[in-house]
């Protein structure tokens, strides 16, 4: 059911001439999770878009599902299932109502859509909500439902646009993990746009790292955290220390207290999980070094740093 | 079928109608006037009166109107008590009365056998008997804007963020000074667009002046007289057409002065 | 403004609006105006009024419920259209469909009657009636329309139906309709409350054969003795106050709905 998806030459300018995405090609393996990684207005959302269907590309550019060209296919014929921002449940049908629409217009007989939709309700632990008013569910039940609605048809892709960013910290981990429990059980081809890399390092694949309409590096999360393509890949993945040429983040260092140290603690900042040291050097040079909450230095402290073991 | 052309073809049946029915006939007012009627518009007093009359009574009308409806709005808006919703509907009730029952309201207050009348005869005074003048039109005029006026100066106070009030009290200023300097600025948007909109209605309002058989001879009733009595075509076109451009001109030029408050 | 002040100002106000209403049909349902309500309480020119005035009243709610008619089927696409296009064209477009509220009617009216009085038998119609109100009332139903579905998140409620693979007569009909119904009533009961009370350009639309209440109303009053036109006025209350009450109902119950989205 889920298919491989090639784009070639897909660019996209706005009527104003504003350049939303540089033409690019990108390959999407059949069952694979593919998250667009960037921060606002580096053309992810543009690019899902484009995919889904919502959006036509620059003349020339090309979408193909398994080969063939959807290009000029609109989203409500691609079959693709698609999870919004603000999840955009129908306020005048109730959960039931809101999971069983995408079966509903296509035709499917009445009981037919009555047991998927049971089926999707038990999926996403949402039975004893059947009938509630989709405004009267926690942001947790709204997403749920929006994904519901998104996958009953059994759509061939699953675009997924910031789904999680509306909700707070503890319930968008908590759902991360049903959602990449889910991706994983259905094997469908997903694509996940998010800014968050924690997000994305979690739930894909492979990340596609975006930089103002362009891709800015392709690779699973450790290639993009360990060997970043560019300084941009490299500070939004995670935070970075240069020394000379390289890169290095500051979980791979290690302090130690020595007289002789070339390094003066600046500040020491308690953050819960580990403790973040700022050092500096009698050339100004700076440096941040993470480490446990074990004897933490002193703020004026001479240490010593050295690379733990290999990355 | 493309967006563009759906868009069009759930358009076009609005816009035909519009074209048919508004913008032809308004064409063809302009142009029945012809130069005559327009030429007799700016020669003869009588109709030059008339505009300064209608002029002044939408202005008066406008002015008592914000009056009232800016103290009860604010009133209404800023206080919460028992039987305030039943206040509400009693004043918003007269939203879309005709100004014919209007003019009759009015006569049944002030006219020869109106409550006004007999309360004064009652207690011992002359019959006081005011519908047929210029104070019982406005009387009508300010009946039927308070309404609308007020609603748009309730909705306007409620948006006012009540912080400004605290900010400016905690800075030392009296219940005057915040009335001037706060609430009013404030509100001025809401009230340019209510204004402009109570001013464009009493402009062209007619069924009061007729019910009421004024001696005031305001606009609409001197178009309507000049039409099926005089059979006077081409300055009843003029007057109208003039009318039609002068009102819709307040309303555009209020609601560019108040950022598309104006309705 | 101390509140004693304030209050005392709104019930003055209050009573200045409502106390003519009753003032003004009390002699209609009285036996005999001169000795007031002690002479009793009469139907008398309630009937009568209704053996010479019914059929007004009943042109009246034709017209109106005509006219509610085409601008619902007009009124809800024109505003659908307006709601979905941000450009220029369809700002300026806004601005011409609402124009006709700020021409005075008897302007308008004018107008038709050179346009189209001459054409067949339409001036001696009903329907000659029914254009000018359609004119006059379809930006009252396009703004109330247009209001609530500025209000939502129109774009993308239609993107998520046609995620679902929802055709646009399928996404029309099964998201946006019933979504938009509250403003769709609302239009609705302003549109009939307003066709009944149309005057100003009726008076000039109208024919002896095609007369609607509020001309009717106006007659009595130059016409009739007060009784006849104070149970006139009564029924024209009886028909209008409903729908304004209903009105203020819908208003308040949509202020509810927003504030909970």
């Amino acid at each position: 059911m889920s298919v491989a998806i090639k784009l070639r030459g897909c660019g996209k300018t706005w009527p104003g001439g504003t350049v939303a995405l540089h033409p690019l090609d990108l390959d999407i393996a059949a069952g694979e999770t593919l998250v667009l990684l960037g921060p606002s207005g580096c053309g992810k959302t543009t690019l899902l878009r484009l995919i889904a269907g919502l959006e036509l590309p620059d003349a020339g550019g090309q979408v193909l599902f398994d080969g063939e060209d959807v290009t000029r296919l609109p989203i409500e014929r691609r079959n693709v299932g698609m999870v919004f921002q603000s999840y955009a449940l129908f306020p005048n049908m109730d959960v039931a109502g809101n999971i069983g629409y995408g079966l509903r217009v296509r035709g499917i007989p009445r009981a037919e859509v009555a047991r998927r939709v049971d089926e999707m309700l038990e999926m996403t632990r949402l039975t004893e909500f059947a009938r509630r008013r989709v405004d009267a569910l926690s942001g947790g039940q709204r997403q749920r439902v929006a994904l519901a609605r998104a996958i009953a048809p059994r759509p061939r892709v699953l675009l997924l646009d910031e789904p999680l960013s509306a909700l707070d910290a503890r319930l968008r981990e908590e759902l991360r993990q049903e959602i990449d429990a889910l991706l994983r059980s259905l094997g469908i081809t997903a694509i996940y746009v998010t800014h968050d890399q924690a997000e994305a390092m979690a739930l894909s694949d492979r990340i596609c790292a975006m930089e103002r309409g362009r891709i800015a590096q392709i690779g699973t999360g450790r290639d993009l955290y360990h060997r970043p393509a560019n300084d941009f890949v490299a500070g939004f993945v995670g935070d970075t220390n240069r020394l000379g040429e390289e890169l290095v983040r500051p979980e791979q260092l290690a302090l130690h207290p020595s007289a002789e140290g070339e390094w003066t603690v600046q500040r020491a900042t308690f953050l819960g999980p580990f403790v973040r040291v700022k050092l500096r050097d009698a050339a100004g040079r700076e440096l941040m070094v993470d480490m446990p909450d074990l004897a933490t230095p002193a703020p004026g402290a001479r240490v010593e740093v050295r690379r733990r073991g290999p990355a | 079928m493309s967006d563009r052309l759906r868009a069009a073809l759930l358009i076009a049946p609005a816009l035909a109608v519009f074209g048919a029915f508004f913008l032809i006939p308004l064409g063809q007012l302009a142009v029945a006037g012809g130069a005559g009627g327009y030429t007799t518009i700016l020669t003869e007093p009588r109709y030059l009166r008339s505009l300064g009359v209608t002029l002044l009574v939408a202005a008066l009308t406008t002015a008592i109107t914000l009056g009232i409806a800016t103290a009860v709005g604010l009133f209404l808006a800023r206080n919460r008590f028992p039987g305030r919703g039943t206040l509400l509907a009693l004043l918003t009730l007269p939203l879309a009365f005709p100004g014919v029952v209007v003019g009759y309201l009015v006569i049944m207050l002030a006219g020869r056998q109106g409550l006004v009348s007999e309360i004064s005869m009652a207690l011992g005074g002359e019959r006081i008997v005011f519908a047929y003048s210029l104070a019982g039109l406005l009387l009508g005029y300010v009946y039927f804007s308070i309404p609308r006026t007020l609603l748009t100066v309730i909705a306007a106070a409620e948006k006012l963020d009540p912080r400004l009030e605290e900010a400016a009290r905690s800075l030392g200023a009296s219940p005057l000074g915040v009335l001037r300097d706060v609430l009013l600025p404030g509100l001025s948007p809401a009230l340019t667009a209510a204004g402009a909109i109570c001013f464009a209605t009493a402009t062209g309002a007619f069924g009061t002046a007729f019910a009421l058989a004024s001696r005031i001879d305001v606009l609409p009733m001197v178009i309507y007289t000049e039409f099926t009595l005089q059979a006077n075509l081409a300055v009843a076109a003029a007057l109208s057409f003039l009318l039609g451009l002068a009102t819709w001109a307040v309303l555009a030029l209020a609601r560019g002065a108040s950022g598309g408050a104006a309705g | 403004m101390g509140f004693w002040t304030g209050l005392g100002f709104t019930l003055l106000i209050s009573a200045f609006l409502i106390l003519p209403v009753l003032v003004s049909v009390l002699p209609g349902i009285t036996a005999n105006q001169f000795e007031g309500l002690s002479s009793g309480l009469t139907t008398r020119w309630l009937r009568e009024v209704w053996a010479n005035y019914g059929g007004t009243v009943l042109l009246s709610l034709q017209i109106a419920l005509s006219t509610l008619v085409i601008t619902l089927l007009v009124g809800v696409p024109a505003a659908y259209v307006l709601a979905r296009h941000a450009g220029v064209t369809a700002r300026l477009v806004e601005e011409a469909l609402v124009m006709p509220v700020a021409v005075p009617g008897i302007a308008t009216a004018l107008g038709l009657i050179l346009a189209y009085g001459a054409v067949g038998d339409l001036r001696a119609s009903w329907l000659f009636i029914l254009v000018g109100h359609v004119v006059f009332c379809l930006p009252f139903m396009v703004r109330a329309v247009l209001a609530v579905l500025l209000s939502m998140d129109l774009k993308g409620l239609e993107e998520a139906a046609r995620a679902c693979g929802a055709s646009w007569p399928q996404r029309f009909l099964g998201v946006i309709l019933p979504n938009i119904a509250g403003g769709m009533l609302a239009g609705s009961l302003m549109v009939v409350t307003l066709s009944l009370g149309e005057f100003n350009m009726t008076l000039l639309l109208h024919t002896p054969f095609t007369r609607t209440l509020p001309v009717g109303l106006a007659d009595a009053y130059t016409a009739l003795r007060t009784e006849m036109a104070s149970a006139y006025t009564l029924i024209f209350f009886v028909l209008i106050v409903p729908l304004l009450s209903a009105m203020q109902w819908a208003a308040g119950r949509a202020d509810r709905v927003g504030a909970v989205r």
